[in-house]
């Protein structure tokens, strides 16, 4: 028998009203893949990591994460739409990192980190902040931990939140434009993180990007999503090196030209 | 207008009474008005505590309850913001002894007020919890937060510093309004003023002395409502200007 993989989504549809948003997604991630989603904007890809994350419902179709539903659940052989209790049970396996950072502006960069793993996870204050430690010594941050927020970098500010996903020990992370928000100098260092991120920990990412020199070195593989659809995917020597695709071609051109 | 400005204008209303006082025309009228002021000022807190409790189960209720718990809400809302304070405090002390239920008239000035007050402030509370980035929502669910565990940790803290200004006009509202007790047999300072009037006919010493008190006690409110915005935003605002 395989190995069952992280994430699946079956099928998965997502509209707005009229719009489609997503039509009838099927993407498999194996466990510690590390997967970039390329594309156009308006393409569907971030809607793929809201859904994930649970902050989209959907339409049709069903989201698996390690072998057990996501945006379902087994009742009487039957699979029904997930209660919150189950819904929670299941999130607890992903974590996020947003393009606004998202970070709390009234907790310090510590208070940041702590907070989900005493309130959710129920770990004791001093465990929590000696973990805390020493994730946010990994993004580089042990000297500004008393720093509020607003004190920090845009690029500072995204590594904390880095750490603060961290805290809760996700298997998957996902990572939703994280530098388009910022300044082009404090990019590296964000990038850096995540590197570390892929090298020392055992994480299955997913990652919506615009860099596309860190999606070409960083990921096993690459989806080119357009108009809701995966259009083409492959290891990132193939789909950058040889598109098959002529709207991939486009659009590599489109975004290599401009950058 | 800074704090500094406040308390020089609280001071002043301070020293005025006080230096009135200190005259024959005005003196006699010194206890009872004080006397009337002390039951204001405990009708003022005991109702605002009340509309704050209100305020805040209200709106929760309303944006987050199960169906019966909104529709409750929406209900209470509704009657206490669209019919007058009076008619409610005349409602409650006149009328609910007929179905027999009697409150003690202090009972009904603090509910009637305090429910009154409440509706406005729940209107307040929901303004500022929507007024909260829709990011903090998200982060938190990304951590896996329950409903109430975001709401008390990420967005309650967040809104509570926007909720202080529009509560600190509610407080000073609620505050003019418990003249209306008056009309309830209840001695508060706008009762006295109008029972001395009407024994002593000395309309100028009487009335300039009721309208420095309510203004003193305004301004108390006012300093206060400052003193606690400025401390809730710190945490918010800590080096906005590093």
């Amino acid at each position: 028998m395989t190995e069952q993989p992280m994430v699946r989504f079956d099928n998965v549809s997502k509209r707005y009203g009229a719009l489609t948003v997503l039509d009838g997604l099927n993407l498999e991630i194996a466990r510690g893949e590390k997967v970039s989603i390329i594309g156009p904007s308006g393409s569907g890809k971030t809607t793929v990591l809201r859904m994930l994350m649970t902050l989209e419902t959907i339409n049709d179709g069903v989201i698996w994460v390690e072998g057990e539903p996501l945006t379902h659940m087994e009742r009487n052989g039957k699979l029904v739409p997930a209660d919150l209790a189950h819904i929670r049970k299941i999130r607890a396996k992903i974590g996020m990192v947003f393009q606004s950072f998202n970070l709390f502006p009234h907790m310090t960069a510590m208070q940041n980190c702590i907070e989900a793993p005493i309130t959710v996870l129920g770990m004791k204050r001093a465990d929590a902040e000696a973990r805390a430690a020493e994730l946010l010594d990994m993004v580089g941050l042990s000297e500004k931990k008393d720093h509020y927020p607003s004190q920090l970098s845009g690029g500072q500010q995204q590594r904390v939140a880095i750490a603060r996903a961290c805290a809760m020990r996700p298997k998957i992370m996902l990572f939703d434009e994280v530098t388009s928000a910022l300044d082009p100098e404090l990019v590296g260092e964000v990038l850096e993180v995540i590197r570390k991120l892929g090298r020392e920990h055992d994480l299955t990412m997913l990652m919506v990007t615009h860099q596309m020199g860190f999606a070409k070195e960083f990921s096993d593989r690459v989806c080119f999503f357009h108009a809701g659809k995966i259009c083409e995917q492959g290891p990132p020597s193939e789909l950058f090196g040889a598109p098959k695709n002529e709207r991939t071609r486009q659009f590599l051109h489109a975004v290599l030209e401009a950058g | 207008m800074g704090i500094r400005t406040l308390v020089a204008m609280l001071v002043t209303a301070l020293v005025v009474i006080g230096a009135l006082a200190t005259q024959e025309s005005y003196k006699v009228f010194m206890p009872g008005l004080l006397q009337g002021a002390v039951l204001t000022i405990e009708i003022a807190i005991l109702g605002s505590l009340l509309a704050i409790v209100m305020g805040v189960l209200a709106a929760l209720a309303r944006m987050y309850g199960p169906a019966p718990l909104r529709w409750l809400a929406t209900v209470y809302v509704e009657i206490f913001r669209g019919t007058s304070a009076l008619v409610q405090l005349f409602w409650l002390f006149f009328v609910l002894p007929q179905f027999g239920v009697t409150l003690d008239a202090f009972l009904v000035a603090v509910l009637a007020l305090g429910l009154n007050v409440g509706a406005y402030g729940s209107e307040v509370v929901r303004g500022a919890i929507q007024s909260v980035a829709r990011g903090q929502w998200e982060a938190s669910t990304a951590l896996n937060m329950s409903r109430p565990q975001m709401l008390r940790r990420i967005i309650l803290p967040q809104a509570f510093v926007a909720m202080i200004p529009p509560w600190g006009n509610l407080f000073i509202e609620l505050l003019k309004s418990t003249a209306l007790v008056s009309l309830i047999t209840l001695s508060d300072l706008a009762f006295k003023a109008q029972q001395m009037n009407q024994n002593t006919f000395k309309t100028i010493p009487i009335f300039t002395l009721v309208l420095l008190m309510y203004l003193a006690m305004s301004l108390v409110v006012t300093i206060g409502m400052r003193l606690l915005e400025r401390r809730a935003s710190l945490g918010l605002a800590r080096g906005k200007a590093a």
